[in-house]
């Protein structure tokens, strides 16, 4: 962290479609990790949210690559980030987030097409019953934390105001994911009865999570305010979106105590949006 | 050009800069740049405004004309090389390339004359290069879908021949040879000016504290943040936030597993329970109080 850091650099035009890919791939693998915990550490009453959470997981993610595809200036060179044309062989940069992340994408979703397929037909879960079933969703937690993780390092390993001045963005987004997977997960859920038992323990691990994410969220702002640059996040529709912001992260805390009246659909919306609006402010914000 | 070029380079003395833009002219003409529409920027003698995709090189001019006011409260001693400054900016060729070290499909290398180089076939536009770059170099071009920025005229040193600014710049303010041989350029020149008096003149670029030296270095004269150029301590590769970046979202990982534990572990489980045997109540006994409850209990609405 510098103090007052200088930025001459231009924005690398990033928008509509990498907001749509942090949003999704990050309430993809928050929800895959969260139907992982239910499996293995949840009650036998879980297993309905936990068939849930990989049932989502899925299709979530695989919009991802879409998205990433369509952003890029060149599409039909995607397949440039995997493979090296002029060498034929494999490209990977350890040191550089968005190469690290490509692979890292490709096997988190490769892992969560398997437990969707498990969640979807009988058979298929069967065999990933015992020792099989634990290592792909294992690694599939571990791979989908990694992808909530480096969005947020791929901004910060730049040179850009904000970015690269708040470096607790890859933590910040980890505990966003989470909380918002919470909230989709008890969308899902509120209307089933089966799923009752699984509700209320949700509803604990949003609030847990939330706590999370605001602790995190001021270390940011302390990070980009000590910059200097921290301007930039409250321009044009900045205050807007921070107000969704700062309701995603109060109303799930505040229904638990004083706002039992509110509907849990508008607490899991609210935060929900709060996680979208949290990355446009992060996104947009800095690029102008 | 005779000497043979191992690490080329540019030492560009501001000092000696008129303002005439024949390098970016050059850099077009060669290069085949179209250039952009024009746009009146109101900003100096400059209508380029900055580098981009479809200029490589960009005159920039910094005015620093005392005002009335100030010239009355405070005199301030014109000239000193200082009240209008130009400067023909390029990309720098540094030698720890922000743009080299993010990119992700190795589109961007490094050449047989130590210049970072874009291959156009080999770019799939993604645009980290432009994220990463801190002296606002790279542009992307919508036409090609792809990130552009001076190759230094790679062509032509392949046919050893001199980059098209240099050659065509009237008062040498852009000089082109190898590196090494510059730095030595670079020194007298400075010695001089300091000799001279103007005491602010430094060299940008030529030692390794801005990202392991640049190529195309630079005499300043004034500080590097008066030409938009980050000084030695803002000089930073991206990578630097790789391990805080990521021990951050490993720690929070952790964190939030064990959140989520806490929240569906299996403690307090019970199974499930049988319903209670209502207690035998005798032939004629008043029934107990929960037992009278129980027989007066209607179903409750659910509560949605």
């Amino acid at each position: 962290m510098i103090l007052l850091a200088e930025h001459y650099v231009r924005a690398p035009d990033w928008k509509w479609y990498i907001l749509g890919y942090f949003f999704l791939a990050g309430l993809s693998a928050g929800t895959y990790t969260l139907g992982v915990l239910l499996r293995l550490f949840g009650r036998p009453g879980d297993e309905r949210a936990a068939r849930f959470a990989f049932l989502a997981a899925f299709p979530l993610v695989a919009v991802c690559p879409i998205l990433l595809t369509v952003d890029l200036g060149q599409p039909l060179k995607f397949w440039h980030m995997i493979i090296d044309p002029a060498q034929g062989w494999l490209n990977f940069k350890y040191w550089s987030p968005m190469s690290v992340g490509v692979y890292a994408l490709t096997i988190y979703a490769g892992l969560s097409f398997v437990s969707f397929v498990g969640a979807l037909y009988g058979p298929v879960n069967r065999l990933l019953e015992g020792i099989l079933g634990k290592i792909v969703m294992l690694l599939g937690a571990v791979f989908g934390l990694y992808i909530c993780a480096y969005t947020g390092v791929l901004l910060s390993v730049s040179n850009q105001p904000v970015w690269s001045d708040g470096w607790p963005l890859g933590g910040l987004f980890v505990a966003s994911a989470l909380s918002g997977s919470a909230a989709l997960l008890l969308l899902i859920s509120r209307r089933r009865a089966e799923m009752g038992s699984s509700v209320a323990r949700l509803s604990d691990a949003d609030r847990y999570f939330v706590i999370l994410e605001a602790i995190l969220l001021v270390v940011f702002l302390v990070t980009v305010v000590a910059a200097g640059t921290a301007g930039s996040l409250f321009t044009g529709l900045g205050p807007l979106l921070w107000v969704v912001v700062v309701a995603g992260l109060a109303v799930p805390l505040l229904a638990h105590r004083t706002l039992r009246s509110l509907s849990p659909v508008w607490t899991s919306a609210l935060v929900l949006a709060g996680v979208l609006a949290l990355r446009a402010v992060v996104i947009f914000g800095p690029q102008g | 050009m005779a000497t043979q070029i191992t690490q080329a380079g540019f030492f560009t003395d501001t000092s000696i800069c008129i303002g005439c833009k024949a390098c970016e002219v050059a850099c077009k003409e060669w290069n085949g740049l179209a250039g952009n529409e024009p746009n009146l920027l109101l900003d100096s003698f400059d209508n380029t405004g900055q580098l981009d995709a479809e200029n490589w090189r960009h005159v920039k001019f910094i005015e620093q004309m005392p005002n009335e006011t100030h010239a009355v409260a405070a005199p301030v001693a014109t000239g000193g090389g200082q009240a209008w400054l130009m400067m023909s900016d390029v990309c720098k060729h540094c030698q720890h390339a922000s743009c080299m070290e993010v990119c992700p499909t190795n589109a961007i290398v490094r050449t047989e004359f130590d210049t970072v180089y874009i291959q156009q076939e080999v770019c799939n536009g993604c645009r980290n290069c432009i994220s990463a770059c801190p002296y606002n170099v790279i542009g992307f071009s919508a036409a090609s879908g792809t990130a552009h920025k001076c190759t230094l005229c790679y062509d032509r040193l392949k046919d050893n021949r001199m980059p098209a600014c240099a050659q065509v710049c009237p008062t040498q303010s852009i000089k082109f040879g190898n590196v090494e041989q510059l730095h030595q350029l670079a020194d007298a020149r400075l010695a001089a000016l300091h000799q001279q008096g103007y005491s602010k003149a430094q060299l940008y670029g030529r030692d390794k504290n801005v990202y392991g030296g640049l190529n195309n270095f630079f005499l300043l004269m004034d500080k590097p943040e008066v030409y938009s150029l980050p000084d030695a301590a803002n000089a930073v590769l991206p990578s630097r936030n790789n391990l805080p970046g990521y021990l951050g979202g490993f720690v929070t990982a952790v964190l939030g597993v064990i959140a989520g534990l806490v929240a569906f572990r299996r403690r307090g489980e019970l199974p499930p329970a049988a319903p209670p045997e209502p207690a035998p109540v005798p032939v004629g006994a008043a029934p107990t109080a929960p037992a009278a409850a129980a027989q007066h209990a209607r179903p409750k609405r659910r509560r949605r």
